[in-house]
């Protein structure tokens, strides 16, 4: 038997949320979050960590095996309720060896088998299951209607065609199916692909809404690096002078830029030097500056640097109040301020482009999902390029992505694939 | 008054099947059927098996039926489709020649202990009480039987269209049953209408053979049956042609004298089985569709111009056909017809294709909204075989969806019903690389052998090869090699790996016997076809796991029955349409019921809840 846990109150933002773990390795699950767990009914505070982070202070109660809602051994952890907290937790969890996420209605389902319910208690919780299904719909209606409701709908198109396409190349070789139907699953796969990976680092995302994003502002000596970081804090966090090299360590100053966590990084500014001290601090700038989420480059005469730069970082030019900007580029000046709400504006955007859409991936389970099709969609992708005679392995690699999919695109019925197929192509030699 | 322990209606393919598989099970066994001549006929295309039907032909085959081994004395042309592909999504497949298959079925039928074949028309079922207790032929004659199988195909209140022209009939010269038909009605089974099609046959000795692509048959024969070494007749070719722009125009200018475009049918027809109308209207950019010839016999001119069914009158089929190069002077034997039917909802039935509603009448085939020789034949051995293991007082005899395409068919009827001719793909079958048709006898054998249908002869051939299998498996697992052994002799592994044996080796893609062979001379002695059996187990087995987990899960739920007559309407949680669902379905245990359409988890969870309730609570509600 499993160990199983889950959030059991509603998802979303509240005061408490109450994870469940139940099961035999429930009592073990939770000691590796909580340390030493309380005599069982008796609530305590214990502080929940895991991979050297403190995730949450929680209140700890343990039921024993027969004496608990679903009759196993069960843990109730009541944590602060806010989203990344939970998720936190959640993700701890499963990290636990033995431990997974419980199925819709699996507790009750345990309960009743335990003989812990008697029928009036299932009928009195029914109204709590309904509320989860009731949940779940209002959720896949928000999740359609919402910015990716598009992008749900497609890949169920996507993943019912691709399919399809490999399906009719099995079931109807003596009709008029195309032969090769390579390039297109190709096509379908590699789109399906960049999407499913682009959903899965939403998840990153919403690790960086908990942990805060990084960008750090990259430049030559001397071009006003330190006073814009300075103007951003509103308060000298930095040493600023004439000298250039004046920063040597890295310094950090934390903001809330539309609603997101952000730290900003004043670092070394980059040029070659023979003083030890400033190249030890150059390279922890770079270090810095490669790792961060996003790079404000502050350029001086319009050279743009440097090897540090990807595709989405922000360029301006700094000094804004002595001299006149390259058209088209936005200026700064941490003097005077001038141009810094607009280069906040910049980084807000590129940093909510960066947190994804969070919508699509609500659940713990949904990334556990998109996850797997991944590596399964991965494995066709290897299978269909390489050779086309296990067509039925590659069809098979289809299919578990699909189930793996289930709970973001719905249930895929093999009459979807014959209705695409019937469709398609003309079958009935 | 005659008494037989099992009745069968009907003479058809689910007929045979399942007359003969409840005489196997050493029970008395009437088949009624029309005309005794018309036993074992195939109505529409000469051909037997392909994919997923081959599956379901081995399946019958490996539980003794008898199709495989009819089809395969029959075949006049033997192709394994998808021959490149995996063995997963093999289907062997023969061209018949109808005569024989016919004259084949009927000498085993006469020669076949505990059967007795009568000759005439049911009229009436005979209700005794709320089970069937016999029937009642058109004579006036009663026969007496608690356990009946009905399998009356298209026969039921059939009406045939060309053009719009219409008469009644089952088949084109045969009569329809409607008195039966009504008498079905009254009893409460849920009736739905199809339609199928078939394309004019033509004169062979009128077309023009030269300009036509040739389509021969696989050089080394993969029969049918598990028990066939070699064709018995001569083998012939088949014929592609194509139709051309000429065609279609013909056929547009004529939609409206269709049988089918003129509103003439009601009936929902198969999607993978178009008319030509169909084709016409809905794949217009087409300027071309293929036409395969399929020769009907060996001493036979009729042909069967597969891929152009359809209900156009007479004339316009001689136009249309006359338009398609090569068959510019050919003469059409027997015109294309439509037919409409009637088919009783399969939800009615259980996995043992018992009607709920009335013990001991069964129902099997194109009653049932099927399509194809193959899914009738699996179905009356279903029936058959529970018929007579209700006669014996035995257990039931169900498939499950993860041992046998009949399981998956059987379940998918059951479960969910029919919107056009149900007809088997291998796509429909979530284990597909475990049940495959290479392993029929080994899924399904032992299960035949408990239930007591396989004869002594099958069983012990299957029980020789079973000793010669794991016997060969043995010596192949007994030795293992080096990736630079198996680098030398051009088994290319990596060379870090470790120790491989000789069952692991077979799994690698490329390898073959011959490649073996210069491993180790203790190969030597496996036969070519053990040989390619154990790589195909070996090509699946990583997947095997895999599935072993589904299917785990699989058989849980169908370990968690439902009783019959179970109330949904006292689960005061569930949606009033849930509700009306369930109890329209009445599916047998938790695996149905989660199929069921628009069905939630919390619906499952309130049903498993009530199911687990104690009786006397249940009572006292």
């Amino acid at each position: 038997m499993d160990t199983i846990f889950a959030t059991a109150t509603a998802r979303g933002r509240s005061g408490l949320a109450v994870v469940r773990i139940s099961g035999p390795e429930a009592f073990t699950g939770a000691a590796a979050l909580c340390g030493r767990l309380p005599e069982p009914r008796v609530a305590a505070l214990r502080r929940l960590r895991w991979d050297g982070e403190v995730l949450d202070e929680a209140l700890v109660l343990a039921f024993l095996e027969g004496a608990s809602f679903t009759g196993e051994d069960v843990v109730e952890l009541q944590v602060h309720g806010g989203p990344a907290v939970v998720s936190a937790v959640l993700r701890a969890l499963s990290a636990q060896p033995g431990l997974r996420l419980a199925d819709p209605g699996e507790f009750t389902r345990r309960a009743l088998e335990n003989g812990m319910l008697d029928l009036t208690q299932v009928e009195g919780l029914a109204d709590l299951i309904d509320a989860e299904t009731e949940a779940q719909r209002r959720q896949a209606v928000r999740v359609l209607s919402g910015s990716v409701g598009a992008r749900v709908e497609a890949w169920r198109r996507d993943l019912v065609r691709a399919a399809a396409l490999l399906e009719a190349t099995i079931d109807f070789v003596d009709e008029d199916v195309p032969v090769d139907v390579t390039p297109e699953v190709l096509g379908l796969l590699d789109g399906l692909l960049a999407e499913l990976r682009r959903e899965a680092n939403g998840v990153v995302a919403a690790e960086r809404i908990r942990n805060g994003f990084e960008v750090a502002i990259v430049g030559a000596p001397n071009v006003g690096k330190s006073t814009l970081l300075n103007q951003l804090a509103g308060r000298e966090a930095a040493i600023t002078s004439e000298i250039a090299g004046t920063t040597r360590d890295v310094i950090e100053v934390r903001m809330d830029v539309r609603g997101l966590p952000v730290t900003f990084l004043d670092t070394a500014g980059l040029r070659e030097t023979l003083d030890p001290l400033e190249r030890a601090g150059i390279s922890r700038a770079r270090a810095r500056a490669k790792a961060a989420d996003l790079r404000v480059f502050l350029l001086d005469d319009g050279d743009i640097p440097d090897l540090l730069r990807v595709p989405g970082d922000i360029l301006v030019e700094g000094k804004a109040d002595q001299r006149l900007a390259t058209p088209g580029r936005l200026a700064v000046s941490g003097l005077t301020g001038s141009g810094v709400s607009e280069l906040m504006d910049r980084v807000g955007e590129a940093l909510e482009d960066r947190a994804g859409s969070p919508g699509a991936l609500v659940r713990e389970r949904h990334r556990v999902a998109v996850a797997t099709a991944v590596t399964a969609l991965e494995e066709v992708r290897q299978e269909v390029v390489k050779d086309h005679s296990r067509v039925e392995l590659t069809a098979e690699g289809m299919r578990s992505s699909i189930r793996a999919l289930d709970a973001l695109v719905g249930r895929v019925d093999v009459e979807d694939l014959l209705s695409e197929i019937f469709a398609s192509f003309c079958i009935g030699k | 008054m005659k008494h037989y322990d099992v009745i069968v209606i009907g003479g058809g393919h689910a007929g045979v099947e399942a007359a003969t598989a409840a005489a196997r099970m050493g029970v008395s066994v009437a088949m009624i059927t029309l005309r005794i001549e018309a036993i074992g006929a195939m109505s529409c295309n000469p051909a037997i098996g392909g994919l997923g039907k081959g599956h379901l032909v081995r399946e019958i085959d490996a539980l003794d039926g008898l199709m495989g081994r009819m089809a395969d004395k029959a075949g006049i042309q033997f192709r394994l489709l998808n021959r490149r592909k995996g063995p997963a999504v093999q289907g062997p497949r023969a061209q018949i020649d109808r005569r024989l298959y016919r004259e084949a079925v009927q000498r085993e039928l006469r020669d076949h202990s505990g059967l007795t074949v009568l000759e005439g028309e049911v009229e009436q079922l005979v209700i005794d009480g709320a089970a069937i207790s016999g029937v009642v032929l058109a004579s006036g004659e009663r026969i007496l039987s608690r356990n009946v199988v009905l399998t009356a195909g298209t026969f039921l209140n059939g009406i045939i269209h060309i053009g719009n022209r219409k008469m009644k009939g089952g088949r084109l010269g045969d009569r329809p049953s409607a008195i039966l038909a009504d008498q079905l009605s009254g009893l409460g089974l849920p009736v739905g209408r199809l339609k199928t099609g078939t394309p004019p046959r033509l004169d062979g000795r009128t077309i023009d053979w030269g300009q036509l692509e040739t389509q021969a048959g696989d050089e080394i024969p993969v029969m049918l049956s598990m028990l066939s070494s070699a064709p018995v007749v001569r083998q012939v070719s088949c014929r592609i042609a194509h139709t051309c722009e000429r065609t279609h125009e013909i056929v547009r200018d004529s939609l409206g004298l269709s049988a089918m475009y003129g509103g003439h049918i009601d009936g929902v027809g198969p999607r993978y089985c178009p008319s030509i109308e169909d084709k016409v209207v809905r794949f217009a950019d087409k300027t071309s569709h293929q036409v395969f010839l399929e020769p009907e016999g060996l001493d036979d001119h009729t042909v069967y111009p597969n891929g152009l069914s359809t209900s156009l009158p007479e004339e316009v089929q001689n136009r249309y056909i006359q338009s398609i190069a090569g068959l510019e002077k050919a003469v059409i034997l027997q015109p294309g017809y439509a037919i409409e039917y009637d088919y009783f909802d399969p939800r009615a039935l259980l996995r043992t294709l018992q009607t709920k509603s009335l013990p001991g009448l069964y129902f099997a085939g194109q009653i049932n909204g099927t399509t194809g020789y193959e899914e009738a034949a699996a179905q009356g051995l279903v029936a058959g075989l529970n018929a007579a293991a209700a006669a014996r007082g035995d257990t039931e005899v169900v498939f499950g969806r993860a041992e046998s395409y009949i399981g998956v068919m059987v379940d998918d009827l059951t479960s969910r019903g029919v919107t056009e001719p149900y007809r088997m793909f291998t796509s429909r079958a979530e284990f597909r690389l475990t049940v495959r048709a290479d392993n029929a006898d080994q899924r399904l054998t032992e299960k035949g052998i408990a239930v007591g249908c396989v004869k002594e002869s099958r069983m012990q051939q299957y029980q020789a090869k079973v000793a010669t299998l794991s016997c060969a498996r043995e010596r192949l697992k007994a030795v293992s090699f080096t990736p630079k052994e198996l680098n030398a002799v051009g088994v290319m592994v990596s060379p870090d790996g470790g120790r491989r044996d000789g069952h692991k080796i077979l799994s690698i893609s490329g390898v073959d016997q011959a490649a073996l062979l210069e491993l180790s001379p203790a190969f030597v002695a496996i036969e070519p076809e053990v040989f390619v059996q154990i790589q195909t187990e070996a090509i699946y087995e990583q997947y095997s796991d895999r599935q072993a987990q589904e299917v785990s899960s699989l058989k849980r739920q169908e370990g968690q029955a439902i009783p019959r007559g179970f109330n949904y309407a006292s689960i005061s949680g569930l949606s009033n349409e849930l509700k009306q669902k369930l109890s329209r379905v009445e599916p047998q245990d938790m695996l149905q019921a989660s199929r069921i359409e628009g069905i939630t988890p919390a619906a499952l969870v309130l049903l498993l809840a009530h199911l687990r309730k104690p009786p006397v609570a249940r009572q006292s509600e």
